[in-house]
C-alpha cells in the first residue's frame, strides 16, 4: 500500500539472487493475504517480469515464482485469467519439468488454483500441456509432492467429462487407484476425490474407474480414523452408484452396503450425506437392490440418521433414502413402516420451521401408496393434514374390505372414530375411501361412532315416552 | 200348293222380315260385335294371363331353386368359418394354457426367481457379514499400528533424553537423583541411564527418504535396513598434516606376502633332503607314464595291453558307453508279447454317476 509493489518490483531483477527470491517470496505473501494485492501485483505488471527468465533461475526462485502465481491466482477466476495471459502456464509446467520435487510441487500447487475456478482456466492447463507431468508427479516418492498433483488433477477433472477424460487418457487412474492403499490421511483424501471427480462425469468414466479394481480397496477408506477420507470415500461411491443398476448391483456384490452403513454410523454432521446418498442411489435402481439395502440393516441406520441430526440437508437426504428403500413394493413399504420412522416423517413434514417439505411429501407419498401395514399406519390417521390424509385413508380403503382381523383391530383402536370424523367434500377421492370403509362395517357400528351420535340417542331418550 | 201358299203369305212379311231383320241386324250387329271383341278380348286375356301365371311360376321355381342353393352355398361358408373360428378358439385356449404354464415357470425361474433372491439376499448378509468382520479387524490393526507407532515415538524420546542426561547417572560417591538411598530399588531410569551411551556432538542423521515411507506401512514390521542408512566412516573428516606418501603405496607395503629366502623357509633339520623330497614329490605327481621312455623298442612287444578300469569289464570289455548309453533289455519286456484281459469292474472306477458313493 505504501508502495511497496513498486519497490519491490526491480528488485526482483537485482544481480544477486538471494534478493532475487526474497522479493518474489515478499511479493507472493502480500498477495497471498488479500484480493485486492494480488490485483495491485497484475496492475503493478510483475508478472512478466517474474516469469521471463524463470527456466535459468535457481530453484529457490522457482520455487518462490510459483508461490506468486498461486497466490495470485488463488482469489478469483479474472485474475487466475490475468496470470494465464502473462503466459504463466507455460513457464510453470518448465518447473514441473525440474527436479527438485519442491519445485514441482510449488508449481502443481499453483496449477491446481488456477484450474479450480472454471472450465476455460482448466482447459487453458491442458492446452499447456500440464496433465502427463502431473501424472508423473504423482508417481514420485515424496508424498507432499503426490497430494498436491493429486488434488490438481481433481480439480482439473471436475469441470466437465472431456476434462476428466483428457486425465484419464494420461493414464491417472491406475495411479490414483494404487495410492487408495497409501497410509497417508491426507493423500487418501486428495485420491479418492479426484477419482470421484473423474466418475461423476458419465457412465464410461465411472466404468474405467472400476475397472482400476478399486473395490474391494475402497471399502477400507470408510473406515479409516480421518473423517473426510470416510466422507471421499464415499462420494465415490456414490459417484460410482449413481449411474447404472449394474454399477450398484457391483457395489452390492462387494459389501459395499454393508461398509457404507458401518461408516454412516461412525460419523456425525455432513460428513455423513455422501454416506445416505450412496443408498438412496442405489435402492432407487431396482426393487432386488432396494431388498439388498433392507437386508443389510440400512433402514434403522438411516432412521437414526433422520433423527438425530440436526442440519436439514442431511435430514432430507435421509428422508429421500428412505424414499427410495420404500416405494417399491409393499414388502418394502413395511420394512420401512415397521422401523416406526414414518411419525417422525410426518412429524418433520409438518414442522413450519423446516423447508424441505417437498421431499418429505415426496417420501411420504411414495411410502404410503405401497404401505399395507396397518399398524404403523393407525398412528398418522390422528394427525395428519388432509393431503397426506387421503393416501392413509386410501390404503386402508384398500386392506380392511379383505381382511377380517385388520377390521377388528381398525375399530378397537379408534381408527373408525377417526375417520367418521374425517370432513371430505362429497365427489372428492376422500370421500370415496370413506366411503369404501365404512362399506365394510354394519350400520350400527359406523352409526355408532359417527360424531354427535351420543346427542341423538340422548335426544331420542328425551323423545321416548314410556308406555 | 199350301207350302206355297203359305209362302206368299209369309211373302208380304219378307220384306218387312228382310228388312226388319237386316235392322234388327243392323241394330245388334254393333252390340254383338262389341261383345264378341269383349269375348274374344277377354279370352285372350284369359289366355295370356294363363301364359303369365304360368311363366311367373316357372320363374319363381327358377328362382326358388337358384336362391336355395345359394343359400346353401353361403350357409356351408357360414359353418366353414364358424366352424373354423370354433376350432381356432380352441387352439387358441390351449395355446393360452400352455403360454400361461410356461410363461409361469420362465417367470418363476429366470426373472422373479425367489428363491435365487432369497439366496442372493442371503448370501449378501453373509457378504456382509466378512465384509464387516475384515473391516473391523483393518480398523483394529490400523489402530494397534497408531498406538505402537506412539509408544515407539515415546520410547525414542526417552532413550535420547536418557543420552542427553547421561551426566545424572549414580556413582559411587555421588548417588543420582535417580537413585536416592531411600528408595529400595534404583528408578527405572536410572537403569535407562546406566544403558545408554552419551551423545557425541554432530549426531549425523542420514535419513533416506525411504525409511519413513516404508516403516509407515503396517505390513512392514521392520523398515529394510538398506546398508547406506547406516554411517559410513567419513571420507577425509581431518586431512592428516605434513607431506605423507600415498596412502595406497604405503598400504601395498604394509601388506605385501612374506617371501622368505630358501634358508628362512626351509627346516632346522636337513634342510636339503627335506628340499629334495619336495622335488622329488612333485615330479611324482606330476608325471603321466610310470614306464618310461625305455631304451629297446621291442622290449614290450608281447606284454599285453592293458585296458584302462573303466574301459575293462569283468572277463570283456564292456559294450556299455560305447555300443550303447542307456540301461535298456529289450528282452525282458512283456508288455507287447502278453496281452492280459481287462477288468470290467475295475474300468468303471470313478466313472459311475451315484450320489451314494458320491463319485461323479
Amino acid at each position: 500500500n505504501s508502495g511497496v509493489m513498486s519497490l519491490l518490483k526491480p528488485l526482483l531483477l537485482d544481480v544477486v539472487p538471494t534478493i532475487q527470491h526474497t522479493a518474489a517470496l515478499a511479493l507472493g505473501r502480500l498477495a497471498n493475504y488479500n484480493d485486492d494485492l494480488a490485483e495491485a501485483v497484475v496492475k503493478g505488471d510483475i508478472l512478466p517480469h517474474l516469469l521471463c527468465s524463470l527456466s535459468e533461475q535457481n530453484r529457490f526462485y522457482k520455487k518462490a515464482a510459483a508461490f506468486v502465481l498461486r497466490a495470485v491466482g488463488k482469489h478469483s477466476p479474472q485474475l487466475a485469467q490475468a496470470v494465464v495471459q502473462c503466459g504463466a502456464l507455460e513457464m510453470l509446467v518448465i518447473c514441473l519439468e525440474d527436479f527438485d520435487p519442491g519445485v514441482k510441487e510449488a508449481a502443481s500447487w499453483a496449477i491446481g488454483y488456477i484450474a479450480r475456478h472454471n472450465s476455460e482456466l482448466s482447459q487453458a492447463v491442458v492446452d499447456a500441456g500440464a496433465v502427463p507431468l502431473l501424472v508423473l508427479c504423482i508417481q514420485e516418492p515424496e508424498i507432499a509432492l503426490k497430494r498436491i498433483a493429486a488434488s490438481t488433477l481433481s480439480d482439473i477433472s471436475k469441470h466437465s467429462p472431456e476434462l476428466a477424460q483428457t486425465v484419464v487418457d494420461a493414464g491417472a487412474i491406475a495411479h490414483l487407484a494404487q495410492m487408495i492403499l497409501n497410509p497417508d490421511a491426507k493423500l487418501k483424501r486428495q485420491v479418492l476425490s479426484a477419482l470421484s471427480q473423474i466418475a461423476k462425469h458419465s457412465l464410461d468414466l465411472a466404468e474405467l474407474v472400476v475397472e482400476a479394481e478399486i473395490f474391494p480397496v475402497v471399502l477400507t477408506c470408510l473406515k479409516d480414523s480421518d473423517e473426510y477420507v470416510k466422507k471421499n470415500g464415499a462420494t465415490l461411491i456414490r459417484e460410482i452408484a449413481k449411474h447404472t443398476p449394474e454399477l450398484s448391483q457391483l457395489i452390492v456384490n462387494a459389501g459395499g452396503v454393508a461398509a457404507v452403513i458401518d461408516c454412516i454410523g461412525s460419523c456425525r454432521g455432513s460428513v455423513r450425506l455422501p454416506g445416505i446418498m450412496v443408498l438412496g442411489y442405489i435402492a432407487a435402481h431396482s426393487e432386488n437392490l432396494s431388498m439388498a439395502v433392507i437386508v443389510s440393516k440400512g433402514i434403522p441406520r438411516l432412521c437414526a440418521c433422520l433423527m438425530e441430526e440436526h442440519e436439514d440437508h442431511v435430514k432430507a437426504a435421509a428422508a429421500w433414502a428412505l424414499g427410495q428403500v420404500g416405494r417399491h413394493t409393499p414388502e418394502h413399504a413395511r420394512a420401512v413402516a415397521v422401523a416406526n420412522v414414518l411419525p417422525t416423517l410426518l412429524a418433520l413434514y409438518m414442522d413450519t420451521r423446516s423447508s424441505e417439505d417437498l421431499q418429505m411429501k415426496a417420501t411420504l407419498k411414495n411410502i404410503l401408496q405401497k404401505c399395507t401395514y396397518l399398524p404403523a399406519l393407525e398412528p398418522l390417521l390422528h394427525d395428519a393434514p388432509p393431503n397426506i390424509m387421503k393416501h392413509i385413508v386410501g390404503q386402508f380403503s384398500k386392506v380392511l374390505p379383505h381382511d377380517s382381523k385388520a377390521r377388528r383391530l381398525f375399530v378397537t383402536t379408534g381408527g373408525l372414530k377417526k375417520v367418521q370424523e374425517i370432513k371430505a367434500e362429497s365427489g372428492s377421492l376422500l370421500q370415496e375411501y370413506i366411503k369404501t370403509i365404512n362399506n365394510c362395517y354394519p350400520e350400527e357400528i359406523v352409526r355408532y361412532y359417527s360424531p354427535g351420535y351420543s346427542e341423538i340417542l340422548l335426544e331420542r331418550v328425551e323423545n321416548y315416552h314410556p308406555v | 200348293m199350301a207350302a206355297l201358299a203359305r209362302l206368299q203369305a209369309r211373302l208380304s212379311w219378307l220384306r218387312e222380315e228382310y228388312y226388319r231383320r237386316n235392322r234388327s241386324v243392323d241394330e245388334n250387329r254393333k252390340r254383338e260385335y262389341k261383345a264378341a271383341i269383349k269375348i274374344q278380348s277377354w279370352f285372350r286375356g284369359c289366355r295370356v294371363r294363363a301364359y303369365l301365371r304360368y311363366l311367373n311360376k316357372m320363374v319363381i321355381l327358377i328362382q326358388k331353386w337358384w336362391r336355395g342353393y345359394r343359400s346353401r352355398r353361403y350357409f356351408r361358408k357360414m359353418v366353414e368359418t364358424a366352424y373354423f373360428i370354433m376350432k381356432m378358439n380352441f387352439y387358441n385356449e390351449m395355446a393360452v394354457r400352455i403360454q400361461k404354464s410356461w410363461r409361469g415357470y420362465y417367470v418363476r425361474t429366470y426373472i422373479h426367481n425367489y428363491y435365487a433372491l432369497k439366496k442372493y439376499l442371503e448370501a449378501i448378509s453373509v457378504n456382509n457379514e466378512i465384509v464387516r468382520n475384515e473391516l473391523q479387524e483393518y480398523a483394529e490393526m490400523m489402530e494397534n499400528e497408531e498406538k505402537r507407532k506412539d509408544l515407539e515415538k515415546k520410547e525414542k524420546e526417552k532413550k535420547y533424553r536418557a543420552r542427553k542426561m547421561h551426566y545424572l547417572l549414580s556413582t559411587e560417591q555421588i548417588a543420582g537423583i535417580y537413585n536416592s538411598p531411600f528408595r529400595k530399588s534404583p528408578d527405572p531410569m536410572e537403569l535407562l541411564l546406566q544403558k545408554s551411551k552419551p551423545l557425541s556432538h554432530r549426531q549425523q542423521q542420514v535419513k533416506s527418504p525411504f525409511t519413513y515411507k516404508l516403516y509407515d506401512w503396517p505390513t512392514c514390521t521392520r523398515p529394510p535396513t538398506f546398508s547406506t542408512s547406516q554411517t559410513l566412516p567419513p571420507i577425509s573428516r581431518q586431512k592428516p598434516q605434513g607431506p605423507f606418501r600415498n596412502t595406497a603405496e604405503v598400504l601395498r607395503q604394509r601388506f605385501k606376502p612374506l617371501e622368505p629366502t630358501l634358508r628362512a623357509a626351509a627346516s632346522i633339520n636337513s634342510p636339503l633332503e627335506k628340499a629334495r623330497e619336495e622335488m622329488k614329490r612333485e615330479e611324482w605327481r606330476n608325471c603321466i607314464h610310470d614306464n618310461e621312455f625305455l631304451p629297446f623298442s621291442s622290449y614290450h612287444k608281447n606284454k599285453k595291453y592293458d585296458p584302462s578300469i573303466h574301459r575293462s569289464g569283468k572277463y570283456v570289455q564292456e559294450t556299455y558307453g560305447i555300443k550303447h548309453f542307456c540301461e535298456v533289455q529289450p528282452n525282458k519286456w512283456i508288455a507287447d508279447k502278453v496281452m492280459l484281459p481287462s477288468i470290467v469292474l475295475f474300468k468303471k472306477f470313478g466313472k459311475t454317476y451315484s450320489r451314494t458313493g458320491q463319485i461323479m
